[in-house]
């Protein structure tokens, strides 16, 4: 009789080396220095590839598996919110906004990502790298279908959701998440590891997703914390290659230190401003609020960056160097960037509004130091003008960052009472910036952000010229359906109606 | 001491693996939040593959965690019977 002998399975380390080292060769038919031409040009320097560990030692059989099981779980949970009409267990319609914004900005940033790491990993020459390139290549493909996907069930009940790719490429607040993505791809190797590997991945990624997906499960969205829980469970993975990568920069050789420093300054402060549109998010897009921006920047940014900052002084890696200026950010950006919101909401494919009374309640709660005293008086203003019906709205454009290219709506970090304004002139021109950090991180590449293209100078370029008629026809926009006020909006009517056919017998 | 962390899931799968997290670390914090449980601990967390498989009562290999992950922090150091996240300060 046959004895059935469990079959030895190799451990972790040797399955790791079998299914990526080993899959490595070296060039015979051209210099190796050909075949990959981008690895030296920004100066990193690197003597042996195979130092690299990817610490989980995920290898491609093991990433199919687990990324099926993801998908499987993923659509049954979408099939049965699409059966039940999910959308109706929301607690509010305007919590929608939050999602518009993530899906005309953020899902297009998944697939930049996308292309970044594919382009990444073929530069790279160590077969670790590559290995950990490709996956995360193939996850933010993953995570661009998979929200783009989930949100299209609301698509059909709801404005602002049909023509994200048209507002990706041309509307004006999506440029922000856009430029830092091109701006990312368009830099070496390396430093595209360093601004989405390390900073917005691990720096600043749990910011964006945990309040995220926390905000859809307490606000009823079924949907968003599927796709957002397949995508996080992928981002522990990104967060570790990031780190990885940096150590391994930092281990090779001590002429890389300078280099790294520099760039952890830049993509620190890109990102910031980037993932400062979720703090309107968390203050105020919520109708049921996690937790305020400020405890999430508690725990994420100051105790969770801190704890990294601490680990990698062994290096000689400072914080960033705009570290001090976010602190003193957090507790004014979400009322200056919804001030902002509000004011521009005709160019906006999504609803903003006027906080309620208890809404503000909870914000001076929150925001002891800064609510009352600077943006409660605001924000009474506006809402008697919108009384009196002279609702304030601000039809001039907004002069934007030449770095980050938000408005520049923000003030000084030491005056809450002054808009910081920066300008440097290159070559006879002028250039605009809504801060020290963005205006440094200028100043350090001008040949690149002269390049950039804004969104508000494309209004008075063909085809637009000047007529605002025409810009919105250009970027999908529906006047008077997509944009504007919540209050009086058809989402607010039809969510209303459909929810209340869906509790009564009416 | 700096803390490190990891988030999971709440759900099915993830109950006994918190609960072996907690048997494995005492020192732990474990933070209950809507759909997520978030478990803090200063300067190290070990999670093991056998303290998971007698909670869970079947064989468990320590990268079906992927599955249900949705952050962490610290170094990681994985080999087939530990994941460890670790702070160096």
């Amino acid at each position: 009789m046959d004895m059935k002998v469990a079959k030895k399975k190799l451990g972790l380390k040797e399955k790791y080396r079998a299914l990526t080292r080993d899959l490595g060769w070296d060039t015979t038919y051209q210099p190796k220095d050909a075949v990959f031409p981008y690895v030296g040009y920004e100066g990193i320097k690197i003597h042996d590839w195979d130092k690299w560990e990817d610490p989980f030692r995920l290898t491609m059989d093991a990433y199919w598996k687990y990324q099926a099981e993801k998908e499987r779980k993923f659509y049954a949970i979408i099939d049965a919110h699409a059966q039940n009409n999910g959308h109706l267990n929301l607690t509010d319609a305007r919590y929608l906004s939050a999602l518009k914004i993530f899906l005309q900005a953020i899902s297009p940033a998944e697939y930049a990502s996308h292309k970044g790491f594919a382009r990444t990993g073929r530069e790279f020459p160590g077969v670790g790298t590559q290995v950990a390139c490709q996956m995360q290549a193939i996850d933010e493909i993953r995570h661009a279908q998979t929200q783009i996907h989930a949100m299209s069930n609301y698509n059909r009940y709801y404005n602002g959701f049909h023509a994200f790719a048209d507002t990706r490429d041309r509307i004006w607040y999506t440029s922000v998440a856009r430029s830092f993505f091109d701006d990312a791809m368009s830099a070496g190797p390396f430093e595209f590891m360093i601004a989405i590997g390390f900073s917005f991945e691990y720096v600043l990624t749990n910011l964006l997703f945990v309040p995220f997906m926390s905000g859809a499960a307490y606000n009823g969205d079924m949907a968003t914390v599927t796709f957002g829980f397949s995508a996080q469970s992928d981002e522990a993975r990104h967060m570790t290659l990031g780190l990885e990568c940096i150590k391994f920069m930092l281990e090779q050789d001590p002429d890389n230190l300078p280099i790294v420093q520099n760039w952890i300054d830049k993509w620190f402060w890109r990102g910031f401003r980037v993932l400062g549109l979720v703090s309107t998010m968390m203050d105020y897009m919520l109708p049921k609020r996690v937790m305020s921006w400020r405890e999430a920047w508690d725990i994420y940014g100051v105790e969770n960056g801190g704890a990294l900052f601490k680990d990698l002084a062994r290096y000689g890696i400072k914080p960033p160097k705009g570290w001090d200026d976010a602190e003193k950010a957090i507790d004014h950006m979400s009322h200056q960037f919804m001030l902002g919101l509000y004011q521009w909401s005709f160019g906006t494919a999504f609803h903003s509004w006027i906080p309620s009374e208890e809404d503000m309640n909870w914000l001076s709660a929150k925001y002891p130091d800064t609510f009352d005293k600077y943006y409660r008086p605001r924000w009474k203003h506006i809402k008697k003008l919108a009384d009196a019906g002279t609702p304030f709205k601000n039809y001039g454009l907004a002069k934007l960052c030449q770095t980050c290219q938000l408005p520049t709506v923000f003030t000084e970090p030491d005056d809450p009472t002054l808009t910081c304004h920066r300008q440097s002139v290159y070559k006879g021109q002028k250039y605009h910036f809504c801060s020290d950090g963005c205006q440094h991180v200028f100043d350090n590449e001008p040949e690149k952000y002269v390049q950039a293209w804004l969104p508000m100078p494309q209004l008075f370029q063909e085809p637009i010229n000047g007529d605002l008629g025409a810009w919105m026809e250009w970027v999908s926009l529906r006047d008077g359906k997509d944009n504007g006020d919540y209050a009086g909006s058809e989402d607010q009517r039809n969510f209303e109606a459909w929810r209340g056919l869906a509790t009564t017998n009416q | 001491m700096s803390t490190v962390f990891i988030a999971l899931q709440a759900n099915e799968e993830t109950r006994p693996i918190i609960e072996a997290i907690e048997i494995d670390n005492p020192q732990a914090v474990v933070n209950r939040q809507p759909a997520m449980v978030k478990i803090d601990a200063q300067g190290q967390l070990v999670i093991r593959k056998s303290t998971i498989e007698e909670q869970l009562g079947r064989d468990f290999d320590l990268q079906e965690l992927h599955i249900n992950l949705i952050s962490l922090t610290g170094n990681v150091v994985e080999d087939d019977e530990t994941l460890t996240l670790s702070w160096n300060s």
